[in-house]
């Protein structure tokens, strides 16, 4: 079926489908959100007013066979950083989505009054209705409930409390096939969702199928595609260890933040280590081995049991367990699956959460190490809604100013992920550059400077560095447009047919002639759209930088401190 | 001279954690790595004293030697 856009206007409840401008129609995913969102919102409006709009679109390969193209991408102009923004996730969305011929789902608009809403998509298109019953209810609550009202085959996207509250931490969850959930984590955009009363979309293709052009040469590209993937050792020790993997390697490396960024290295590494949990997960019966949605072939997802065997959580990623962790000097990990899954529950961005509660520990507001009064703060005062509350889900920029921090880890008002950037310097320009505040899946140097994958850099040297990220950058923009997880990427920098596979997979699916240099343009052209977008915003080169404090405060064990200037900082957007 | 090796996921596996080792003087990375039994084809990377080094890179007197298979995430 032809592919449409379906909009929603929220002021007057309205809905509409329109045809796919032709500017439009080579784009996905992020290539796509972004576009409409340079397109169509305002960059000085206010990110939870009714100017701002929420955009969802599924990647160019989404809904067929291709080998790990589930990904989901949400944009809009975020509430945290006030840049543009998109976050993607895995979970069933995007792949019925495409099925029901839905390129884009675009929100606009703000509803007067109190009342909440819930949006059906299905091929027919976007219908608005009234929500009562699960407002002010957690993400697990709305799963169960739209299983029993729809069906338990449906697509599902959703906010929880922090969402409804429009807390700049809060997230949007997405089901995946075993009603567990992923998250379009990022920048706050569970609270634009909010703002625009909006509880759960629900997605039902009704037996739609995506036509693909050229069948035969479709098959053929997706099986190297999957080869390369699966035979490629990092999807191997990802299956078993999921991407915690990385927390005994950084903590090596001497680049793992602990104790809000005081140190390199945190003394129960190993307890919280992809190995421990490996290990733990099996003992427990759970699944070390899991996929977040069909079609993945990695398979980095997991079931993490509790001590009585019981599920805990899945999708128990390094990110978190690191910032839960080391960032927060807590090296039990039972007590990290809990907070995972109350994170996951009230609907709040691990990263930003936990680095909040590093710097709110520095600040005094509880002890290192204090996982039950973490626990606590999460369930009754977050949750809640309480002033306490409130202050944490407003992110780690916010709490470091109300406490006086100076070590306060963001760039752009966005939590630093895992990686120090004095230790691993590629990576800190990332931070500095990306168009969407601090966030390593931008462009992941860490694959370079530690792991040896696609080549070799010395992660405390500066040399080469910009160029890295540059071209990194460049090539993840391209990625998330096609709705393959970013996992795909090992592969792709270490083996030759794996790129060219995807191209290929993608001129099948439309009966086009994609080469290479046209994907290096594309990722070229988001990130240009994307910093214009910031620029018009009111972002200056001054904002590409890191926190002073990375410059004054060597890190053990390398002691290691930032040392790009600002003119070898802004060289990046030379191209 | 006393090196102290130290082992990450599977490499695990029958194996150890981590060990204090005897060495020869001179010993190389790689042959620390053979005698293991672990395949070189395996290794991802190697660190000394949280530095990547290489097969070829020769061990000091209380180096700590860090031994990965090819292992990834974000
Ligand atoms: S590798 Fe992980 S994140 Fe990627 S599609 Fe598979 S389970 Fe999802």
């Amino acid at each position: 079926m032809p592919e449409k856009i379906f909009r929603v206007n929220m002021t007057d409840l309205s809905t509409s489908i329109e045809a796919v401008p032709d500017n439009w129609s080579g784009l996905g995913g992020r290539g796509l959100t972004s576009t409409i969102v340079a397109a169509e919102v305002p960059p000085t409006c206010h990110p939870l007013g009714p100017n701002n709009k929420l955009i969802f679109a599924p990647g160019l390969l989404s809904g067929t066979a291709a080998a790990n193209s589930g990904r989901i991408s949400c944009g809009a102009k975020s509430p945290l950083t006030g840049t543009i923004k998109e976050a993607n996730a895995g979970g069933t969305s995007a792949q019925i989505m495409a099925k029901m011929g839905c390129k884009a789902l675009i929100i606009e608009g703000q509803p007067q009054g109190d009342s909440w809403y819930s949006l059906r998509l299905t091929p027919e298109g976007a219908s608005i209705e009234k929500e009562e019953k699960l407002i002010g209810k957690g993400n697990f609550a709305v799963v169960e409930a739209i299983g029993q009202r729809l069906s338990e085959s449906v697509g599902l996207m959703s906010i929880g409390q922090a969402g409804e509250m429009q807390m700049a931490a809060a997230n949007i969850s997405v089901k995946d096939p075993d009603g567990h959930l992923r998250s379009c984590g990022r920048g706050g955009l569970g609270a634009v969702m909010g703002s625009k009363k909006i509880k759960f979309i629900s997605l039902d293709a009704a037996g739609g199928k995506v036509e693909i052009a050229d069948m035969e040469k479709f098959r053929a590209a997706n099986k190297t595609f999957a080869k390369a993937l699966v035979d490629h050792p990092v999807s191997q020790a990802l299956g078993t260890y999921g991407t915690n993997v990385l927390v005994n390697i950084i903590n090596e490396a001497g680049g793992l933040p602990t104790r809000n960024f005081s140190k390199g290295q945190f003394d129960g590494h190993e307890q919280i280590s992809g190995e421990t949990m490996h290990d733990l997960i099996v003992e427990r019966g759970g699944k070390p081995k899991h996929n977040c949605h069909k079609g993945c072939v990695i398979n980095c997802s997991q079931i993490y049991n509790d001590s009585a065997g019981n599920f805990k959580t899945s999708g128990f990623e390094y990110e978190s367990i690191w910032a839960m962790g080391a960032d927060c000097a807590v090296d039990n990990l039972d007590k990290i699956a809990e907070m995972d899954h109350i994170l996951d529950d009230i609907g709040m961005d691990s990263i930003e959460t936990a680095v909040t509660f590093g710097v709110a520990m520095e600040g005094g507001m509880l002890k290192f190490g204090d996982s039950d009064e973490m626990i606590r703060i999460l369930k009754d005062e977050v949750a809640q809604g309480t002033p306490l509350g409130r202050i944490i889900g407003s992110g780690a920029g916010n709490v470091g100013k109300i406490y006086g921090v100076t070590r306060v880890p963001v760039v752009k008002n966005q939590a630093i992920p895992a990686y120090d950037p004095r230790a691993i310097k590629g990576i800190g320009i990332t931070y500095a550059t990306s168009t969407q505040g601090a966030d390593h899946t931008m462009g992941y140097t860490i694959a370079t400077e530690i792991l040896s994958v696609g080549g070799k850099a010395d992660p405390l040297s500066k040399e080469g560095q910009v160029e890295l990220s540059r071209n990194l950058q460049i090539a993840t923009a391209a990625i998330d447009s096609t709705g393959m997880c970013l996992f795909i990427a090992f592969a792709a920098l270490d083996n030759a047919t794996c790129l060219p596979a995807l191209i290929d997979m993608i001129n099948a699916r439309f009966g086009i002639n994609l080469t290479g240099a046209d994907v290096t343009n594309l990722g070229m052209n988001i990130l240009k759209t994307e910093h214009n977008f910031n620029l018009a915003a009111g972002f200056t080169n001054k904002d590409d930088r890191l926190p002073e404090f990375f410059a004054l405060e060597p890190i053990p064990p390398h002691n290691a401190v930032w040392d790009f200037s600002g003119e070898e900082i802004d060289t990046f957007w030379n191209f | 001279m006393q090196v102290q090796v130290k082992l990450f996921a599977f490499f695990r596996e029958g194996r150890f954690k981590e060990e204090g080792r005897e060495l020869a003087d001179n010993t190389m990375v790689g042959q620390v790595v053979d005698d293991l039994g672990i395949d070189r084809e395996e290794v991802g990377v190697l660190m000394i004293n949280s530095r990547h080094c290489q097969f070829e890179t020769v061990l000091q007197q209380n180096d700590i030697l860090a031994i990965f298979p090819v292992i990834g995430g974000g």
